[in-house]
């Protein structure tokens, strides 16, 4: 037991956390979740000063490249879409510790050499052995290049230092696969070890649900079937797969998005309040949400999908999904999903989750809408209530993060009539500018060791025990329905509303 | 900007509801009020740090010019809203009796329920707490490094007078410094035997720095002069070898310690509105502050 630090104090709430000695590996350098969002986040946070000096970042990939091309990239892609203001001491700091290692997943000579670019960091940098190895590359990689960590011994940390892991989505594309995939990881890196990420998970306004419910006293009484009558969880994206055919097509909207962002979205709403903050208490209330979820038996009547067809989006011509590029004609991937979810607990009994995510949808916007039951009795006349609809508390996720909370007000004049009124809280004017990108918080979560934003396998697990029957009805039921590009999705989706006497929002 | 004449406090609370009405009634979400008292020569400045500040920490910005107190009271005033505002401002002018009385100026102006921040960019009231502005405040914040005169005994002076909720700037800019120094015992837990800083021959963050070192390693930390620009060195001995901090040139620093290679690391000095903006991101108090203020408010008393 070593003495604790005397200049830390827990009072002392300015000091950041800022991570200790340590490194990264990088794999899948050039593409554009590595140079839009990681690279960019690790120049973030050293110019926020909480990368640890010395901090290096280790390319791979199958390139004929030199550090300094390698470094070339990094700046390109830090000057295009960093959140802060670039400056040079900073990048000079950062590029010091920037190696290369060119070769091929399967090339032993590579990860021999990358073994000796650690250890000379080590010496040169002083990471002390502790590094991330981040695969930002296609899933089907990742048995070859965890094997090749295991062989040449970079998996195993030596005696206090650390090895760990960062996984993208996808989780594999059903239950099984998922397992499989868990297996490759889990066998070389202890589960603590593994960090999978979900970039909603870190974003500001996720983060909020949580201390919206439990910091308050005024939501949480009324967050339950007696008051809510459904939940409604939509991500629209107005732009179409564009060049991820070769990623997209077989996988599909439910795939993409409902089996990790919609439902962890959906666990942070319908869980009960954890014991505490840190990640075991945490994990155990979602994963109990996620296993209380029941699926209604006429699957034909409460899922929906849609592939967008041909038409006007925003004011542009576009094509639909059949005729973009290295897509088949005949294919059968849905690019608009949409689930009923009924969570049994006493909480929630009979309060329907709806969760609809798409492409190529009206606008792009992610948001959790409570839609709560209509007031037992209304002491005015009917016409003066014509107007009325349901009071709605809406998270706004993403663009134009914040909170609406939608109730009926008397309209001025001298009769008495009542209208929907929208009361707003931006998150956008009150705290964003300090607000860091999701990125920046879990790499520096990686590094720091600190786990509760991040998916445990137990919920991705879960997650594809809910969705793998859907996937299972509708491979039997043909094509989707097709939709005109630019509106908010197929015929079946509405109705799939219509008939429990509910409408969609339209966000 | 509407300039309003000879006017009071309802008149400028009015035209800032006419102000946002204008504007189509946006959401504001402001979630403090920040007084600024300040001479008229530093007002803009003063002003353009809080804008920037307010990107961050959506506030009301009531600037207050306290004029000459002699002859008849006078209240001028300058309202807006939105222009790379995030909240609403107003720079009022004050003249004559009024300058006495400026809480009843600034009292019917603050937001409903939220807390309230005063600033003084330049000179401070001896006792900002028992000053009538910065009573109405939970946060006062300090600068002695901009006082116009003897800034070691104006700091000496803030760290006698420090109350709850009292804050300078000084201790501010030494975040960056204290966070890298936390971060290297992280790294080396190894025990302090004596510590030293070399920094501009006036430099109150330096003088801080050597109360809060005192205070947490109990060790002596032994102080020398340089050229600046405000710290540039700040050495750890330890048995093992000193971790040693250098930044000469007040932008990439240095960072040595025992059996580790050294290595650069961007240490900026911070501009006004960064500061501004992390002083107002916490509004209780800074016990950690206290502590130090506390221990350079007694050491200066012997010395």
């Amino acid at each position: 037991m070593t003495q604790p630090n005397p200049l830390r104090d827990p009072q002392d709430r300015r000091l950041p956390r800022i991570a200790g000695p340590s490194g990264m590996v990088l794999f899948g350098v050039t593409g554009d979740l590595s140079r839009k969002k990681i690279m960019p986040a690790i120049y973030d946070l050293a110019n926020r000063g909480l990368l640890p000096p010395g901090f290096s970042l280790v390319g791979f990939a199958r390139r004929d490249w030199a550090d300094q091309d390698f470094a070339q990239i990094v700046h390109d892609a830090v000057k295009e879409h960093s959140r802060t203001e670039f400056r040079e001491e900073v990048w000079k700091q950062l590029a010091e510790g920037f190696r290369f290692v060119p070769g091929n997943f399967d090339d032993d000579l590579a990860f021999d050499q990358l073994r000796r670019t650690i250890e000379e960091l080590d010496q040169v940098r002083g990471t002390g052995g502790n590094y991330a190895f981040y695969l930002a590359i296609p899933p089907g990689f990742f048995g070859d290049v965890v094997g090749q960590l295991k062989e040449h011994g970079l998996a195993r940390p030596a005696e206090g230092s650390w090895r760990r892991v960062v996984v993208e989505k996808p989780f594999g594309h059903d239950l099984q696969s998922a397992r499989e995939l868990n297996r490759i990881l889990d066998g070389v890196f202890s589960p603590s070890s593994v960090f999978r990420i979900d970039h909603y998970l870190g974003k500001e306004t996720v983060q909020n649900i949580l201390a919206m419910r439990f910091a308050n006293e005024m939501f949480e009484p009324i967050w339950n079937s007696n008051y809510v009558d459904h939940v409604q969880i939509t991500m629209a994206e107005d732009i179409g797969i564009g060049g991820r055919a070769g990623y997209y097509d077989g996988i599909g909207a439910a795939r993409d998005v409902i089996q990790n962002h919609l439902l962890q979205l959906m666990s942070l709403v319908a869980m009960e309040e954890p014991t505490s903050f840190d990640a075991e208490s945490l994990r155990i209330e979602k994963q109990k949400v996620l296993s209380s979820v029941v699926l209604s038996r006429r699957l034909d009547l409460t899922t929906a999908r849609g592939q967008y067809a041909a038409g006007w989006a925003g004011g542009e011509k576009v094509i639909g999904y059949l005729e973009e590029e290295g897509i088949k004609r005949t294919s059968a991937t849905e690019t608009f999903a949409a689930v009923t979810l009924n969570v049994d607990t006493r909480r929630w009994a009979g309060v329907p989750f709806y969760l609809r995510t798409g492409k190529r949808l009206g606008r792009r916007v992610t948001e959790v809408a409570v839609v709560f039951k209509r007031a037992p009795h209304l002491p005015f006349s009917a016409t003066s209530t014509e107007e009325l609809t349901q009071n709605t508390l809406v998270i706004r996720v993403q663009p134009d993060e914040g909170m609406t909370i939608r109730f009926g007000s008397k309209v001025p004049g001298t009769a008495m009539e009542i209208r929907d009124v929208n009361m707003d809280f931006m998150y956008g004017g009150s705290f964003t500018e300090a607000s860091p990108e999701a990125y920046e918080r879990l790499i520096l979560d990686v590094l720091l060791g600190d786990p509760p934003l991040f998916p445990r396998h137990e919920e991705v697990e879960l997650s594809w025990m809910i969705l793998d029957p859907i996937l299972e009805h509708w491979a039997k039921k043909g094509k989707p329905e097709a939709y005109p590009s630019g509106t908010w999705g197929p015929e079946s989706a509405t109705k799939m509303l219509a008939r429990e006497g509910r409408v969609w929002r339209r966000p | 900007m509407i300039e309003l004449t000879d006017t009071n406090s309802s008149e400028i609370a009015a035209e800032f509801v006419r102000a946002r009405r204008r504007a189509g009634s946006p959401a504001m979400g402001m979630v403090m009020t920040l007084v600024i008292v300040v001479d008229e020569d530093l007002a803009e400045d003063a002003m353009a740090a809080a804008r920037r500040a307010s990107a961050e920490h959506p506030a009301r910005v009531l600037g207050v010019i306290l004029g000459d107190g002699r002859g008849k009271g006078v209240v001028n005033a300058q309202v807006g809203t939105g222009n790379g505002w995030t909240g609403e401002t107003a720079l009022i002018r004050l003249k004559g009796e009024v300058v006495k009385h400026c809480d009843s100026v600034v009292l019917p102006l603050l937001l409903p329920d939220s807390p309230v921040a005063c600033w003084w960019p330049a000179d401070p009231p001896d006792d900002p707490a028992a000053d009538p502005l910065g009573a109405l405040a939970q946060r006062r914040i300090t600068d002695v490094a901009s006082a116009s005169r003897n800034r070691t005994r104006a700091l000496h002076q803030q760290c006698a007078a420090y109350s709850k909720g009292n804050t300078d700037l000084a201790w501010t800019r030494l975040t960056p410094w204290r966070a890298l120094l936390a971060a290297a015992l992280d790294q080396h837990p190894l025990k302090v035997t004596s510590a030293s800083i070399t920094s501009e021959r006036v430099s109150p963050s330096a003088d801080l720095l050597a109360a809060w070192l005192t205070e947490r390693l109990k060790v002596d930390v032994s102080r020398s002069s340089s050229d600046g620009p405000g710290i540039t060195e700040v050495v750890m001995e330890t048995k093992q070898g000193p971790i040693r901090i250098a930044r000469p040139d007040g932008r990439l620093a240095v960072f040595s310690t025992p059996d580790r290679p050294d290595r650069p690391i961007a240490l900026k000095r911070r501009a006004l509105p960064e500061l501004l903006a992390e002083e107002l991101r916490r509004l209780d108090e800074d016990d950690i502050y206290a502590a130090t203020a506390r221990r350079l408010a007694k050491t200066a008393a012997v010395s």
